[in-house]
């Protein structure tokens, strides 16, 4: 196909919103084969292609995410669909590929683009603290930078030096980001799309360890429900999930956390306590009145993360639950990080990463006796 | 010498040779590709520092790096606005003298490249400077006092930047080149003829993001200029200290793009060359690396004192070169500029200063709220919260104000 590339219908540019309608729903008809066992890469995938049939001026590009398909495939297939122009690879420089997208951005495309793993991000971090996070607030909102900046982050995978960082205070410490994680493969495709569609640019951080999670998932229907807009005013930004209730103590935890903050639940069931486990989902906006709320239920709390917990995501969760519900809680309120050591090497990685006997016996030391 | 073929382009397979509109522009001057990349022997330089039109055979062009002189049309336009732009400068360290500014990096000494960086590009193309550039910004059409915003210090920036498609003057050394070729790269995807010029300074191009953007800009093909003000300091740092290249315009073949020389003191020379490099990105044969060689009359900013790092001597050879005199002379001795000519020229400035002098003589009254208003598309609860948290302190400061008042009665 020959695509013809126009100016993004949000932002900086002209509105071309009918002709994106259109391929939409040419892109919707595709499949409809109800729950099939999906996993997050192809969720993230998926995305991608839908938003990229959505709106011309979506683009993508980055190290080795053309023919490759990047090194975990989550741009697999895209440069055959959307042609060279739209998904293409870069010479190797991280602030180049952020800097060039600005660049776009401010000439009205929306480019997601890809650093290949947390650690190689820093090259971009002047790019991205200097101008993507300060550009709309600098031109007092006449230029907005709808693009993303995709992060595979996270360690578990027994990855050497450099591959494994939790990179996501960063982020969230510089004000004028939004920081999305998602922790199931169903918020991989619509946490994705929210993002690529936002006039904010969002910095969207992959657990790698999850990439080849799999839940029974209906992308259809995902996919049906965001272009409908069903979602819209009700989508993830700033909306904790719920994503397992309990009544006795409430987890914490976000991206990579999530499923093992959920095992910690489960083992703790067996012993006849109740955990309610919260997906915090956008780091940035934090959602404080869910989090609020279920402690003020529970009474208890435990903050999980795989980042060092030196003035990090993790302490400022604990700062603000303590200022919103200090008179409900009957304990102080504990966190389980990784050490504030460099991530390890891979035989050491089991000792430095929050696991379930950790959390359990975070959760025993809430003060129960009282 | 081959060069590679263009990797964005859907219909062209990888690595097929060199047929690009650089080498069609190549053969055109019938040299070679290097001696087309690689700057001309000696700098472009057509007005000598005494104002005479040099003899063809000594304006440094050799095959393929040829210039014709501009109009005398452009170089009247360039002279009028080369006597703007000193007359701001100097206005502009008076008003931070008066503590009307915060600061102000002057380019008193540089106006010629200012000028012919903004009346090179045509209306659709967009400029990227950097905090030094505020001539160029003006010169390109920006009202003088919102130019001026960002040193009087209520916000950033004061114009919008999609409306003069001039990015804001940057400060973080050479980081708007990417957003140069950002510019570039998304306009080539859609077919338009859009041409991008991006500036910085000689210090500058020793930072990742030059060496980033030149690549890039290659790689991709764009039509990107990249004039870098060669003005020998970076603050005290001269340039031995950051380059040794023969010149900084040589830098453009390691990337694979023609780099060129001129005198940044002989406005006609600059729009010689920064027109044609402004042709040949309009058609296709882009990006190029232009090198200015001028000099910084004054300190780097108020906040400087140069007299610890250079000669006075130095400076004194320098002022013998300046580039507003220099026009002057030409123009005069051509018969294109005359008494009449030169006192509406001056009236001009004056009324430019004297729009600088109230546009900037008065506090404008500050908004705290805007410090959350702009910082999202979409406001988050937290901003929302610490706005608000603010509005009441504001409240209660004004209400214990009015208190007092009327205790004091
Ligand atoms: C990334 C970065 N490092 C350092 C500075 C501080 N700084 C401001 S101007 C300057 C000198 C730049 O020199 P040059 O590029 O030659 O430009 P000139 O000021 O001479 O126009 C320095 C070091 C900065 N603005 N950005
Ligand atoms: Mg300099």
């Amino acid at each position: 196909m020959s695509p013809t590339i126009t100016t993004s219908s949000e932002a900086n540019g002209n509105v071309s919103a009918a002709t994106a309608r259109a391929a939409a729903s040419a892109a919707a008809s595709a499949d409809a084969a109800g729950p099939q066992p999906v996993t997050m890469a192809k969720a993230l995938n998926t995305a991608l292609a839908d938003a990229m049939h959505a709106d011309s001026s979506v683009l993508v590009f980055g190290e080795d995410v053309g023919l490759l398909g990047g090194v975990f495939r989550i741009t697999d297939g895209l440069t055959a669909t959307f042609g060279e122009q739209r998904c293409f690879d870069t010479p190797l420089a991280e602030s180049g590929i952020v800097g060039m997208a600005v660049g776009m951005a401010i000439n009205g495309m929306r480019p997601v683009i890809e650093m290949q793993f947390d650690a190689f991000a820093y090259p971009a971090f002047e790019q991205i603290v200097s101008h993507v996070a300060k550009m709309h607030n600098r031109t007092r909102g006449a230029v907005k930078l709808p693009l993303v900046i995709r992060i595979p982050y996270g360690g578990g995978i027994g990855g050497v030096e450099h591959h494994c960082d939790s990179s996501e205070a960063y982020y969230a410490h510089t004000a004028g980001l939004k920081v999305y994680t998602p922790a199931t493969v169903a918020d991989g495709y619509r946490m994705l799309r929210e993002a690529i569609d936002s006039d904010d640019p969002v910095v969207f951080m992959e657990p790698k360890k999850m990439y080849w999670t799999k839940d029974s998932v209906d992308l259809g229907e995902l996919r049906r429900l965001h272009e409908e807009g069903t979602t819209a005013g009700e989508g993830s930004e700033g909306r904790a999930a719920v994503a397992r209730p309990g009544t006795d103590a409430t987890l914490i935890a976000y991206g990579p956390s999530v499923p093992t903050a959920l095992a910690a639940a489960e083992a703790a069931a067996l012993e006849g306590r109740s955990l309610e486990v919260i997906d915090v989902r956008t780091i940035v906006p934090f959602d404080d009145e869910t989090v609020a709320a279920s402690v003020r239920k529970t009474g208890r709390a435990v903050v999980i993360a795989e980042a060092h917990g030196f003035a990090s995501v993790s302490s400022e969760i604990v700062a603000r639950v303590q200022e919103r519900c200090f008179h409900h809680l009957a304990a102080p309120i504990r966190r389980v990080t990784g050490f504030d050591v460099p991530y390890p090497a891979p035989k050491l990685e089991k000792y430095y990463l929050p696991g379930v006997d950790r959390i359990l016996d975070a959760v025993d030391d809430l003060q129960w006796e009282d | 010498m081959t060069i590679s073929a263009n990797h964005t382009a859907p219909d062209t397979a990888r690595n097929t040779g060199p047929d690009n509109a650089l080498t069609e522009a190549v053969k055109k001057f019938g040299i070679t590709v290097e001696d087309y990349m690689l700057p001309a022997r000696h700098q472009i330089q057509m007005v000598d520092p005494e104002g005479r039109l040099k003899p063809e055979g000594e304006q440094g062009t050799q095959p393929g790096h040829e210039y014709p002189v501009p109009g005398d049309k452009e170089l009247l336009e360039a002279y009028e606005q080369l006597v703007v732009g000193r007359r701001v400068n100097d206005q502009n360290s008076a008003l931070v003298r008066q503590g009307r500014m915060a600061v102000y990096p002057s380019s008193h000494g540089q106006e010629a490249c200012q000028v012919a960086a903004a009346l090179c590009l045509g209306d659709g193309d967009w400029m990227f400077p950097t905090y030094r550039d505020a001539v160029a910004v003006m010169t390109r059409g920006v009202d003088p006092v919102q130019v001026m915003t960002i040193f009087r210090g209520d916000w950033h920036g004061g114009y919008d930047p999609l409306q003069y498609k001039v990015g804001i003057q940057s400060t973080p050394l050479t980081t708007q080149l990417l957003h140069a070729v950002g510019v570039a790269h998304a306009a080539k995807l859609r077919g338009e003829d859009t041409v991008v010029l991006a500036m910085c300074g000689d210090g500058a191009t020793s930072e990742g993001d030059f060496h980033e953007a030149l690549n890039f800009a290659a790689v991709f093909h764009l039509p990107v200029i990249f004039f870098v003000q060669n003005n020998k300091y970076a603050i005290s740092v001269p340039l031995a200290h950051q380059s040794a290249a023969p010149s900084l315009a040589h830098k453009a073949v390691g990337y694979g793009m023609a780099g060129e020389r001129v005198d940044g003191n002989d406005v006609v020379a600059l729009l010689a060359v920064l027109d044609r490099a402004v042709a040949l990105c309009r058609d296709g044969s882009g990006p190029l690396l232009v090198e200015a060689n001028t000099y910084r009359m004054q300190a780097h900013t108020n906040a400087d004192d140069d007299t610890r790092y250079r000669e006075s001597a130095e400076v004194a050879e320098w002022r013998a070169k300046d580039p507003v005199n220099r026009m002057r002379t030409y123009l005069t001795g051509r018969g294109i500029l005359d008494d009449d000519g030169e006192a509406r020229i001056r009236a001009k400035a004056e009324a430019v200063a004297a729009q600088l002098r109230e546009g900037l003589g008065e506090d404008v009254p500050v908004d705290p709220q805007e410090l959350f208003r702009h910082v999202f598309a979409v406001q988050t609860p937290q901003l929302k919260e610490q706005s608000a948290f603010l509005a009441d302190e504001l409240a209660r400061d004004a209400a214990s104000d009015s208190d007092s008042k009327e205790a004091g009665k």
